[in-house]
């Protein structure tokens, strides 16, 4: 009679243990775009909040951006590549199917042979990356998890199209995920899902262009209207209630849908002085590296501190959706 | 369910939030583009808002057809 499989020791929760992020140095502004797709700066301001987006030129791939934010957590961790069980990437812009992102990027940041797999949830994927990592964790299946959201959209933008090519942009970010005692469980549980009968209203239309298309207005009304209850079931998951969060972190998509998300948080008792995260005005909408980029870049700016209680929430093409309240490290 | 004038009044008040617009301003005959100065993407805010208000569902493409305050609070009425 069989006693059963052995399984590893889990652990009580996770928490994030370092950031880090990269960003292009090139730049691209308002102005640059302006006379090519007929547009102006202050159009775009309006209908999507950005001010100017980095690109990434061809000297430039996603797994180097990968690697770089991947290198920048791991110090701001205080751990060595080889401390890391797994390496988790969050994208939807790699040039081809295969090979994948995240086992070159794990070679090259030296965690050489760890578990490694690219999530696709497109902008929702740091988040589903980080639910995966912290369930690892627990789990025992891993010990020190890093996640990457790394994105070169400029490859897959129509730049003759303003519709889209005003918006998306090129960065990666990434965050280290390891065990917690009950004491200081610093991710909660994620809040996932999708919605498949809206599959086609962002798509990269292989058979034609091979470019990015979005149906705007449909999803712009899908993230006003959908995701601040997927926020507010966050919260609930993780114990808490809407006042307790002190600095909210949406996917960066328009920074009309941000203000939008954070006006119904607030409509449920969120705090008017909670920190709403705008990375997009200077960062433009980088996907599954949006949210830990804009992360980053607050906490370097000294908006976000260490203990602060932070809702994160990613949604975007099939459509996919996912959030959690995770503790500033 | 609500009454023509409760509607004028709650969607005036949605309005107010989402583009600033003073409730007083906000009038029947009023065209959302062309008198308010409403955008496309105002437009859908109001529409997510109203549908939560009213319980009525306004789809894209009627949204596109509600061209005055008047049309969208008949619509709002008939689809309550």
């Amino acid at each position: 009679m069989s006693a059963g499989l052995r399984t590893p020791p889990t652990s009580p929760g996770a928490r994030l243990l370092g950031l880090g992020s990269f960003r292009p140095e090139q730049v691209v502004t308002n102005d640059d775009l302006a006379e090519r797709v007929q547009t102006d700066d202050a159009w775009i301001r309006s209908r999507v909040g950005i001010a100017e987006r980095h690109i990434a030129g061809p000297d430039t791939s996603l797994p180097d951006m990968a690697v770089a934010a991947g290198r920048a957590a791991l110090t701001d961790a205080g751990l060595d590549p080889a401390d890391l069980d797994a390496v988790v990437v969050a994208t939807c812009t790699m040039p081809n199917p295969i090979p994948n992102a995240a086992a070159q990027v794990a070679d090259r940041l030296g965690a050489v042979g760890v578990g490694a797999f690219d999530v696709n949830t497109a902008c929702a994927g740091f988040c589903y990356g980080l639910g995966l990592a912290n369930d690892m964790v627990r789990a025992g299946t891993a010990r020190y998890v890093l996640v990457i959201g790394a994105e070169k959209l400029s490859d897959w933008v129509d730049w003759d199209d303003r519709s889209t090519c005003i918006i998306f942009a090129d960065a990666a970010g990434a965050a280290v995920v390891g065990p917690a005692s009950e004491a200081d469980i610093g991710i909660g549980p994620v809040s996932w899902g999708s919605a498949g009968d809206h599959a086609t209203t962002i798509r990269i239309l292989g058979e034609t262009t091979n470019k990015l298309h979005q149906e705007g207005q449909t999803v712009f009304r899908w993230a006003t209207g959908e995701i601040a209850p997927i926020a507010l079931d966050a919260i609930a998951r993780s114990g808490l209630e809407p006042a307790d969060i002190d600095v909210l972190i949406p996917h960066q998509a328009n920074l009309r849908i941000v203000e939008a998300i954070a006006k119904r948080l607030r409509a449920k008792g969120a705090r008017e002085d909670m920190v709403v995260a705008d990375d997009i005005v200077t960062t433009g909408n980088t996907s599954s590296a949006s949210i830990p980029v804009a992360l980053d870049h607050m906490r370097t700016a000294g908006r976000v501190r260490s203990g602060d209680t932070m809702l994160l929430v990613g949604f975007g093409a099939g459509l996919s959706y996912a959030g959690q309240v995770v503790i500033c490290p | 369910m609500a009454d023509n004038a409760e509607i004028l009044s709650g969607l005036a008040e949605i309005v107010e939030e989402v583009a600033g617009i003073d409730t007083a301003e906000v009038t029947s005959e009023k065209s959302f583009v062309d008198d308010l100065d409403i955008d496309s993407l105002s437009m859908v805010e109001i529409a997510v808002q109203a549908e939560d208000k009213f319980g009525a569902k306004i789809p894209d493409d009627q949204l596109a057809e509600l061209k005055t305050v008047g049309d969208a609070v008949d619509f709002i009425s008939k689809h309550q």
